[in-house]
């Protein structure tokens, strides 16, 4: 576990700590992923998930939206355990997981309207976020219809929606061709720039400048 | 708690997978109907198995509409989102076991004038029958969707699905059909209907909160 960082972030103060996983560990099919693995996340800050096929970067992922436990160590939210911090941290997470949350048969906005209901929004002009995502003229076709990389867009549409301040994503770029990776980094940029904080894996490597990037290489081990 | 947006999702999505509830129905029907031809058309026979083919046939005609329930919502993702979102899961659970009820639970007291046709049964018996359906089908709705809530990882989850659920049926099973045999020799059922009415109101109150476990338990 080495945890690189660009020397920009020596400059760049930490915000506030919304984040600390303790001497985390994950043992899948008797094989330990991760062990002893502490981490902090600090509002503004961009923390990359980096490591191979398997090495448990989606665990590490779950474990700390709340839906996993880990089989060792504890997540603190704000300073007390998840598990008293639960319906508070919840309410301020977007986790998005390498499943969409699309339903085929449902259209994008149904999609959309669904999820807000979910996570208790109100309603927004969905037209105009999906033109935005450049999903106009297909805002009531079927999501099964539609292609891998335009179901992700339906998916990734609820990060311009949600209010919350922690977002977990994984493998976010995944399908998305070059104009969507520039415009959900816009976005990630602008969420970090409002005290947000992002948690993410993926293999592609950012192109925009994000001054708060801290990298966390997760080494495959056997 | 109720949320409309959920249920109108639900009935949407009803009505663009047609063979999910269409199926259980006509299931329920093409039983009925094959009993007269298998058994023989003899009116006193009839009378006397009525009870109890109209409820077996009610029973897996649920069963069949409850296996994938869940399955696409947890294929996608959308289970895991509410999980983690976890504020709305329980209005989740409650609007798909009021679709579930209103797709096949429904239809079948709608269809129990037919039934009554196709067996012979008289006007006591047919009330009795209609009342019995009214009160057991929610209860059919809510333990199928537990049995499918806690099934709905397994690849081929069908058979384990029945046999963790039937048995629960069974209580279901004994009194409604005792409640129309009583309706059709002219006793009263009220005691039969004052029981199905409690076990109704136990599992309304207790299940939707298993359900909740059952699909936490499913994504973690």
């Amino acid at each position: 576990m080495n945890i690189t960082q660009p020397p920009a972030t020596d400059t760049a103060a930490p915000g506030l700590l919304l984040l600390r996983g303790e001497g985390l560990s994950c043992i899948r099919q008797d094989r330990v992923l991760f062990s002893q693995l502490s981490l902090q996340l600090h509002s503004g800050q961009l923390l990359q998930i980096l490591g191979k096929n398997g090495a448990g970067k989606s665990s590490l992922l779950r474990i700390l939206a709340g839906l996993a436990s880990p089989d060792d160590g504890q997540v603190f939210y704000q300073a007390k355990p998840l598990a008293q911090s639960l319906p508070a941290y919840c309410g301020n997470l977007c986790y998005i997981g390498h499943q969409s949350g699309v339903h085929e048969q449902l259209t994008a906005l149904e999609n959309l309207r669904f999820w807000r209901a979910a996570s208790g929004l109100n309603n927004a002009d969905d037209w105009a976020l999906l033109a935005q995502l450049g999903l106009a003229g297909l805002e009531d076709v079927p999501c099964r219809m539609l292609s891998a990389g335009q179901q992700r867009r339906v998916s990734l549409a609820r990060l311009w929606l949600t209010p919350a301040k922690i977002w977990i994503l994984d493998e976010p770029f995944t399908a998305l061709d070059q104009s969507a990776i520039v415009l959900l980094q816009q976005q990630m940029l602008d969420h970090l720039n409002q005290g947000g904080a992002i948690i993410l894996t993926s293999h592609q490597n950012l192109t925009l400048q994000f001054q708060s990037l801290v990298q966390l290489e997760l080494a495959y081990r056997w | 708690m109720v949320n409309m947006v959920f249920i109108q999702r639900e009935l949407r999505l009803l009505a663009r997978q047609k063979a999910d509830w269409l199926n259980p129905i006509l299931f329920f029907i093409i039983v009925l109907s094959l009993f007269p031809l298998g058994v023989g058309p003899e009116p006193n026979m009839l009378r006397i198995i009525a009870p109890g083919i109209v409820w077996i046939a009610a029973l897996l005609s649920v069963l069949l509409a409850s296996e994938r329930l869940f399955k696409d919502d947890y294929r996608n993702g959308v289970i895991e989102q509410l999980v983690a979102g976890r504020q709305s899961l329980l209005a989740f659970v409650l609007a798909k076991t009021l679709a579930n009820w209103l797709s096949t639970g429904l239809p079948l007291i709608l269809l129990s004038p037919v039934v009554a046709l196709l067996l012979g049964l008289q006007q006591p018996a047919l009330a009795a029958m209609a009342l019995t359906l009214l009160l057991g089908t929610p209860l059919l709705s809510l333990l199928s969707v537990l049995g499918s809530a806690l099934t709905m990882a397994a690849d081929k989850g069908g058979i384990l699905l029945a046999l963790l659920i039937l048995p629960l049926y069974i209580p279901l099973l004994i009194f409604a059909s005792s409640a129309i045999e009583a309706a059709s020799i002219g006793l009263g059922y009220q005691g039969q209907l004052a029981i199905l009415l409690a076990m109704l109101l136990l599992a309304l109150a207790l299940v939707p909160m298993a359900v909740t476990s059952a699909l936490r338990i499913n994504v973690s």
